[in-house]
């Protein structure tokens, strides 16, 4: 019994997937569990696992090729199928048409829908019978919906969502990292061309997407403060010592830890927007972004009120090396009820970031600069950093935001008040 | 328009029946000198005397076997049974001869006859006379059967039921009759086949019927409490059931939840469901749910009772799952 080989909705938002790489090729004797390839999503590369022991065979994609979420890319029969044992015996409808079949780009024999057990990565859209029918009335593609019935069964409230927000056709769900773009994505060019057609790679498609998400439909408002983080760098230096070479703290570990415990005590911005309902949040998980070559992602801290700066600078770290290598896990980037977006290192004084949505806040960190600053009637150097607070109006009124960025504020200019 | 109890209306129903008709008589267990164990038959036997009021013997059978022989001979007999849980040891005439004879003499003998009685359970009187008929009833073509929920539909489809060419199952209900209701005067028959929406909504359809549509009123109130707006529709004939009506409530509400007295198996909200799927697929939002009796026979226990029985915060907690609340 042959089973089928797909390329699988490897995330929650993929649609489509590009192969990076092959680790088993054709007539390759696999394991169920075996990576078979890699696979480039539209946030990280993910391993395609097979499903079944036996031979691989019929391998129809190449290295390089982007292919849609449900298509066969190979099969894996049996060691004493006929098809495994040489062309030309037996089942003629899996017979490769020449030769050339062993090639990986060549194209398979016409074959039959996948079974459905087989695809259980890429199964139906789970839909009530009405939102089915208002889909096709109104002609929007259910699989771009995010269900909020049990079993993430769409039902009609998702579907009268959709309609009231141009964009939401997108996965409100989805994590990729709100701030403005990273560093110098676009190659830079060496013909003589007036402009040069670049296609928008899988994370570019979904950071366009869940941007357009955001600025449209979100009302969005800014408050700025400036911190003074003399005591802060003070202390932050003191640790750097005592901790030599087992890890640096940065600034923005700080500020995690000072957004997350301000949190605690201000559960109004630790807030998803629900459509119908605000979902205040009891835990705290602080996505950070991370830019990464073309584009951003929003690896999450988990918890991080309840975790020392230590813990949150190494955790930091490793996820910050990982994205850029595209290794981060699913549910590692997904679930963060606020997110922290710092451009300090490019000498940003003060920037505006874009909501994650269903977050209800972002924090967008400038540079800590030394400032002249007046104290007690006489002018003084001091390092200051000033921190952009982006609300949902939704949820965050202008005085419920100020107030926790007092707060922020206070335990910043303060950082012995982390203690308390 | 006066108010009356749901046995008073009943009782009305008769008398302008028997005063309309001198083929119409009352027959069962004290309904003549003791003027019916609920008084429902209260006056008759002085206004229309012992031929068309008859006391019975203690014999279920016996008593619907003449009815069936007096409707063949072409009048037109209303039985009376003290509840439904007697009734049982006349299923044999009802299902076997009521319900078979006009088809069996190839439409030639017409079997007006009217069965009655309190149906379902009252309190504390235990598995044995706890029992909701109507899906045993409902189940045999050949039959009607209506239940209905208040004074006024108890007066007009009783009326109804005694003009039916056909054999017709009347449900009242022991807690129904003394509540109380607007009743018309004289000539008001109620369609038998039809359902009546009795609160109108836009976000969930409750259906009910006999006893059950208290407790759904009461359900829509707390339900309108929390914002959701929910419509009752009362079925009030089970057998032919009006599916037209149920169609367009769910078409509206998207949604609905069945309530009955009688057990989840093989019940009235099973066949209710059964039309929703069929006939309103495309309109549902969610599964439809059933509030019934707990599958279990009737306990004594008053504590017990009241948890096996259908209740408001069944209805509310149901319509808020289908409406994806909890």
């Amino acid at each position: 019994m042959a089973t089928t080989v797909f390329m699988e909705a490897l995330s929650p938002t993929m649609e489509e997937g590009r192969l990076v790489k092959w680790h088993k090729h054709e007539g390759d004797a696999v394991k169920a569990g075996d990576t078979l390839a890699e696979v480039e999503t539209d946030k990280a590369i993910m391993d395609l696992q097979a499903r079944a022991d036996g031979i691989l065979r019929q391998v129809s994609a190449a290295e390089g090729q982007t292919v849609p979420v449900g298509k066969e890319l190979a099969v894996i029969v049996a060691p004493g199928e006929p098809l495994g044992a040489g062309r030309g015996t037996g089942d003629e409808r899996r017979v490769a048409p020449s030769p050339a079949a062993t090639a990986p780009a060549s194209s398979p024999a016409p074959r039959h829908s996948p079974p459905a057990a087989a695809a259980a990565d890429a199964a139906p859209v789970k839909a009530s019978p009405l939102a089915r029918r208002m889909a096709k009335e109104s002609g929007v593609d259910l699989k771009l919906l995010t269900g909020s019935g049990p079993g993430g069964r769409v039902v009609r409230r998702d579907l009268e969502t959709a309609a009231a927000r141009p964009a939401a056709t997108v996965s409100a769900s989805a994590p990729v990292a709100p701030v403005p773009p990273p560093p110098s994505p676009v190659p830079v060019s060496r013909t003589d061309a007036s402009y040069e057609d670049v296609p928008l790679t899988q994370i570019r498609k979904t950071i366009a997407k869940r941007l357009a998400a955001s600025l449209g439909p979100v009302p969005h408002y800014f408050l700025t403060t400036e911190v003074d983080m003399e005591r802060a760098a003070e202390a932050r230096e003191a640790l750097n010592r005592d901790l030599g070479d087992e890890g640096r703290i940065s600034f923005n570990d700080i500020v995690v830890k000072a957004a997350a415990l301000a949190l605690t005590r201000h559960r109004a911005c630790n807030a998803w927007f629900q459509d119908d309902h605000i979902r205040y949040w009891n835990e705290v998980h602080v996505g950070v972004a991370v830019a990464v070559e073309d584009g951003l992602i929003t690896p999450v801290i988990r918890h991080a009120d309840r975790k020392s700066l230590r813990e949150i600078g190494r955790e930091a770290h490793d996820l910050a090396q990982r994205a850029r290598n595209r290794r981060l896990r699913p549910e590692e980037y997904t679930g963060s009820t606020f997110s922290v977006s710092n451009l300090g290192m490019f000498d940003i004084d003060q920037f505006t970031a874009v909501i994650n949505p269903p977050e209800a806040a972002i924090l967008a960190v400038g540079s800590v600069t030394q400032k002249p600053v007046v104290a007690d009637g006489t002018i003084v150097a001091r390092r200051r950093m000033r921190l952009t607070l982006g609300c949902d109006h939704r949820v965050i009124d202008g005085a419920t935001g100020a107030v926790f960025l007092q707060t922020l504020k206070q335990m910043l200019e303060n950082p012995l008040a982390m203690l308390l | 328009m006066p108010t009356l109890t749901y046995r008073d209306a009943l009782n009305q129903a008769l008398r302008e029946e028997m005063q309309r008709d001198p083929s119409v008589f009352l027959m069962g267990e004290e309904v003549g000198v003791y003027q019916g164990a609920y008084k429902v038959s209260r006056g008759l036997l002085e206004e229309f005397g012992p031929m068309r009021v008859v006391d019975t013997p203690i014999a279920e059978l016996g008593f619907a076997g003449v009815g069936v022989g007096a409707a063949m001979a072409g009048l037109r007999p209303v039985v009376e049974f003290m509840t439904w849980n007697f009734a049982v040891l006349a299923l044999d005439q009802i299902v076997n001869s009521a319900a078979k004879i006009l088809y069996e003499s190839g439409g030639q003998v017409p079997i007006p006859i009217v069965f009655r009685g309190p149906n379902g359970a009252a309190l504390q009187l235990a598995a044995q006379h706890s029992q909701a008929w109507e899906s045993w009833l409902a189940h045999i073509p050949g039959l009607k059967v209506v239940a209905p929920a208040t004074p006024a539909d108890a007066k007009g489809l009783l009326k109804a039921a005694i003009r039916d060419d056909n054999p017709v199952i009347v449900l009242e209900g022991e807690m129904l009759y003394n509540t109380k209701g607007d009743v018309p005067e004289g000539e008001h028959v109620v369609p038998i086949g039809k359902a009546d929406v009795k609160r109108a909504g836009t976000d969930v359809t409750l259906v009910c019927h006999s006893k059950t549509v208290v407790p759904a009123l009461k359900a829509a109130e707390q339900l309108q409490e929390q914002g959701v707006s929910a419509e009752v529709v009362d079925l009030r004939s089970l057998r032919p059931m009006d599916e037209e009506t149920l169609v367009a409530s769910v078409a509206k509400t998207n949604r609905c939840v069945v309530a009955e007295e009688g057990w989840p198996h093989c019940g009235i909200g099973a066949q209710v469901v059964d039309i929703i799927q069929r006939e309103a697929f495309d309109s549902l939002d969610a599964p439809v749910l059933r509030v019934t009796q707990a599958d279990v026979p009737m306990p004594y226990n008053r504590q017990l009772e009241r948890a096996a029985k259908p209740s408001p915060e069944k209805i509310v907690a149901a319509a808020r799952r289908v409406c994806y609340l909890d």
